[in-house]
């Protein structure tokens, strides 16, 4: 039988403020085990949570970014379940009233992925199993996350990936979270069922808990698909389950079933009191949010005039394009900014990460110069390339590279005699054009291209040709 | 004439005595009346010696404050750096946190000097401290009886001059009914008046460190040292400015008598001294009107419903893993956390953690929990119904003077009951007041209990002194332990 998937998904992503949520430790990666702790975080007994009011405006951002609506009167609840990555032996979350709720992340087609609702929450510590035993780091133990709960809108893997790319740009923009999946600042839980195509009638949904790379989240889903299409066809029941993804198989496996679902015990944690927000706060948040990808890239297409292919390669990046639009201001033409960025720099950066991270190799300063020359005609765009290549890999700035004969271009004299001597080098070409074959006219190009250092005006030179030829 | 507090003070400041040599006596007399008493379980002189010193500095140096180089006691729930806390548990034993509580923390930067740590009922859960893991203390004024619970040690220490005095934790009557057993004032202030940072929690919405002191003008005294927002407490609040004032002038004071206070249950001897001490106030030309506390009848349930719950999250932490005891012998983790919960835990706390855990399951939260929650509501708005026309209530502490000790089962509903008359308090986040109104034949001291608005704790402080002065009520120590 054909199954349309049905899938939602819950996404952690940790927040980028400086300090935790509950005290003022560090939140920096990657630090020794247990050195960014106290008796907060570590859950000593006769220690009190203290809320970060960065973490709220953090999660505001976040919800307004998504288009929810945001509660002024929330508050914070206690999740309770024993684990060793635990300390209080209970998580504080929000459950019956999140800062966040109704938004939606829109996807290019149009379509939008509803989501149900943005909670603040602590994350837990790490269990780290060497040697034979089993070590706990609790630095990332109280560090601010935010869970983003979308509705059951996502019916394929390749919508999974899209919508959590969008999502992780989002958060980029805002500044909220650097959403790096492989250092686990951004995991999702997802929630993946079958319904029959043409029935309405919802499946029995598993979970696929802690995915931390968007390639997994694909092959996982299509593999989990497959699986309950299988038992499906075969006659059987899915059974609801939370599952583990294998990396190295490719499978998933059953952590707990349903039976074993826990009782969280929630309730209100007294040790906080309600969080009130004023609507002034919200509005003014609202009113410095900075623009969204969505934005930038309508702009990108729109006002800059941009291909969609290379506002696509650009608006991905958030440095990128905070370099791009520099660069801008600085006085460079979008499309030749654009393009040298895209082409000469990004061939330089062989890695995602490295785009993300994105360090051009040049000031913005000197990009905007060159580009300015090329904007003027007065050096052209082949010329500006391999400049750029050149600085990329000796440094220096434009001016190193750039000479005042560059600048001053190929005079008409001379030019006319490169055009020349270029049909005479050529008289095969130049009799398919006067035959007329309009096309023949650009194998002249490369010639008066590489005879002047990439200096001449192929425009110019284009009517020299034009005028050499028909007399 | 001076209370305890000012009369040391005034030695201290005129060079009557030092710091050091006052702490020495307060030492030789706990090594000679603690053995009798179990008041301390944990001496920590040499922490004594070094505040004592710091206080004859500051002494010195002219810088002296109300608690300069008196000698006190914490109670055994409240964190002190490198000094074990153990809330008289198992669980705790040899445990050493490594901050202080900020109570502990404001007494100790004026020079207040700790004497040791007081014993208590397990996690502060019992009305007669015979839950500890240390055994009960005994009662100062009758050996054989309770000193009441769960700051059992500090309301003992301090009616036995072992501490001049002490502070306990209040969340259902822990610090007003142990004063009443032992003819002490104990002082529970507004939920947030002190800051609970370092106070480990029995049940968070509830919980509130208060004074045990010799007289009300001591009480006043600690609580103004103690007092104060906190920041690592949000659920502190700032109080009063300036010193409380004590002017006992109880004229025109609208004070509300709640009958139900002293329904089916209240020993006849009680009722009395208690009634004799409204008249008092009446005579002085307090106002006084009868009113009526229909909310009373669930404050228990509803009291035990919230404590239970909050303890059952409160105490899921003691798993071994970090601190405190660890069973030994285990195949892994889910069997180490399970032998030591089993282990480390004595039955009452169990008991309440069962209650707690099933109040809140799934399936049981709205019949139980939620509805708590609401008349948690119904409760404070009574009261709040009440004080529109009432300054303060007077009601007893307890139903009964302090009982034999083993002659109640710890966890009898009948043991829950000792708590009738204090829990509404702390549901509605109250401040309340219990000191000695009269002793009974038998010789064992009444507590008459003061509450008042939230925020109103300098009114309350106020009415309890005017009774004080006035009724000069001595509550004498049993002889073994006379000074």
């Amino acid at each position: 039988m054909k199954y349309r998937i049905v899938s939602g998904f819950e996404t952690h992503v940790e927040l980028a403020t400086a300090t935790k949520i509950f005290c003022g430790c560090s939140t920096k990666f990657g630090a020794m085990p247990n050195t960014h702790c106290c008796p907060v975080c570590t859950g000593q007994p006769g220690s009190l949570p203290v809320l970060n009011k960065r973490v709220v405006e953090f999660a505001i951002r976040a919800g307004l970014a998504t288009h929810c609506t945001i509660n002024t009167t929330t508050h914070l609840d206690r999740k309770n379940y024993c684990y060793p990555d635990l300390p209080k032996a209970y998580q504080i979350s929000q459950f019956d009233k999140p800062l966040c709720e109704n938004g939606y992340v829109e996807l290019d087609s149009g379509k939008k992925i509803r989501l149900t609702r943005i909670h603040i929450e602590e994350d837990a510590g790490k269990l780290v199993h060497e040697r034979g035993y089993t070590y706990i780091d609790y630095n990332r133990g109280g560090v601010a996350l935010i869970e983003i709960v979308s509705e059951p809108d996502i019916s394929s893997p390749e919508e999974a990936r899209e919508y959590v790319e969008k999502l992780q740009l989002i958060m980029r923009y805002i500044g909220v979270s650097d959403c790096k999946m492989q250092e686990g600042s951004m995991r999702c839980d997802v929630n993946i069922s079958l319904t029959p195509e043409g029935s309405d009638k919802l499946g029995t949904r598993t979970e696929i808990k802690n995915m931390n790379s968007v390639s997994f989240i694909e092959k996982a889903m299509a593999y989990e698909a497959r699986r309950q299409a299988e038992i499906l066809d075969g006659g059987g029941e899915v059974e609801q389950a939370t599952l583990r993804y294998d990396e190295n198989t490719g499978e998933t496996y059953v952590m707990r079933t349903k039976e074993d679902a826990q009782d969280y015990r929630y309730f209100p944690e007294p040790d906080l009191p309600a969080i009130i927000i004023p609507q002034s706060k919200i509005d003014e948040t609202a009113a410095h949010m900075p623009e969204l990808p969505i934005d930038k890239y309508r702009r990108y297409t729109g006002v800059l005039g941009l291909s969609a292919q290379t506002a696509g390669l650009l608006y991905k990046y958030k440095a990128v394009c905070d370099f791009f639009e520099k660069c801008l201001s600085l006085g460079a033409g979008a499309k030749n900014t654009a393009n040298l960025i895209t082409g000469t720099i990004y061939s330089s950066l062989s890695t995602e990460e490295e785009k993300e991270e994105f360090n051009a190799g040049v000031s913005a300063e000197d990009m905007a110069k060159l580009v300015r020359y090329a904007d003027e005609g007065k050096i052209n765009v082949t010329l500006a390339q391999m400049t750029l290549s050149k600085m990329l890999k000796e440094g220096g700035c434009v001016d190193d590279y750039i000479t005042e004969q560059d600048l001053a271009g190929v005079s008409d004299d001379e030019l006319e005699a490169l055009c020349r001597k270029a049909v005479e080098e050529n008289p095969a070409a130049a009799a398919d054009f006067r035959g007329g074959k309009q096309k023949a006219i650009g194998s002249f190009y490369g010639y008066i291209k590489r005879a002047s250092g990439g200096k001449a005006d192929i425009k110019r030179a284009d009517a020299i040709l034009r005028k050499i030829l028909s007399e | 004439m001076s209370g305890r507090i000012k009369t040391l003070s005034d030695m201290l400041k005129k060079g009557e005595i030092s710091s050091a040599e006052l702490t020495r006596r307060y030492i030789s007399r706990i090594e000679k009346i603690n053995p009798l008493l179990n008041a301390y379980v944990l001496k920590t002189f040499d922490e004594a010696i070094r505040g004592a010193e710091y206080a004859d500095a500051l002494i010195k140096q002219g810088k002296a404050g109300a608690l300069t180089g008196i000698p006190f006691a914490l109670k055994d729930n409240i964190c002190t750096d490198g000094i074990e806390t153990t809330c008289c548990s198992h669980m705790l034993e040899g445990f050493k946190p490594y901050y202080d509580a900020t109570v502990w923390q404001k007494l100790k930067s004026v020079g207040a000097v700790l004497l040791g740590k007081t014993n208590m009922d397990e996690f502060a859960m019992g009305s007669s401290s015979e839950t500890s893991y240390y055994g009960a203390p005994k009662n100062p004024v009758n050996l054989s009886k309770v000193t009441g619970g769960s700051s059992g040690g500090s309301a003992a220490a301090v009616k036995a001059d072992i501490a001049a005095y002490s502070l306990g934790s209040d969340t259902g009557g822990s610090v007003r009914q142990p004063a009443s057993f032992c003819g002490a004032v104990g002082f529970k202030p507004t939920y947030g008046a002190v800051s609970r940072y370092g106070l480990i929690a029995y049940a968070s919405s509830l919980d509130q460190i208060g004074p045990l002191a010799d007289s009300v003008e001591d009480a006043a005294i600690i609580y103004d040292a103690i007092r104060g927002q906190d920041r690592r407490d949000s659920t502190s609040c700032p109080t009063a400015d300036g010193v409380t004032k004590l002017d006992g002038d109880v004229k025109g004071l609208k004070i509300g008598v709640p009958e139900e206070f002293f329904s089916e249950g209240v020993d006849e001897e009680v009722k009395k001294s208690i009634e004799a001490a409204i008249c008092l106030y009446e005579r002085a030309g307090a106002k006084i009107k009868k009113v009526k506390f229909p909310a009373m009848k669930v404050a228990l349930s509803v009291y035990y419903i919230l404590c239970c719950a909050e303890a059952s999250s409160n105490l899921g932490r003691y798993d071994g893993i970090r601190y405190g005891f660890r069973a030994k012998d285990y195949g892994d983790i889910d069997e180490m956390i399970v032998k030591t919960r089993t282990l480390g835990f004595g039955k009452e706390v169990k008991r309440r953690i069962m209650l707690g855990t099933y109040v809140l399951s799934s399936g049981y939260y709205d019949a139980y929990y939620k509805k708590a929650c609401l008349l948690r509501e119904r409760i404070t708005a009574e009261f709040d119904e009440i004080f529109k026309d009432c300054d303060v209530l007077l009601t007893p502490v307890a139903p009964t003077t302090a009982f034999d000790i083993g002659g109640r089962s710890a966890s009898s509903v009948q043991a829950y009951l000792a708590d009738v008359c204090t829990v509404p308090v702390n549901i509605a986040r109250l401040p309340a007041i219990s000191l000695p109104c009269a002793v009974t034949k038998e010789g064992l001291p009444v507590g008459l209990q003061i509450i008042g608005r939230r925020f109103d704790d300098g009114r309350v402080l106020s009415s309890a002194y005017f009774f004080e002065r006035e009724a000069c009520v001595k509550v004498p120590l049993c002889k073994e332990v006379q000074l």
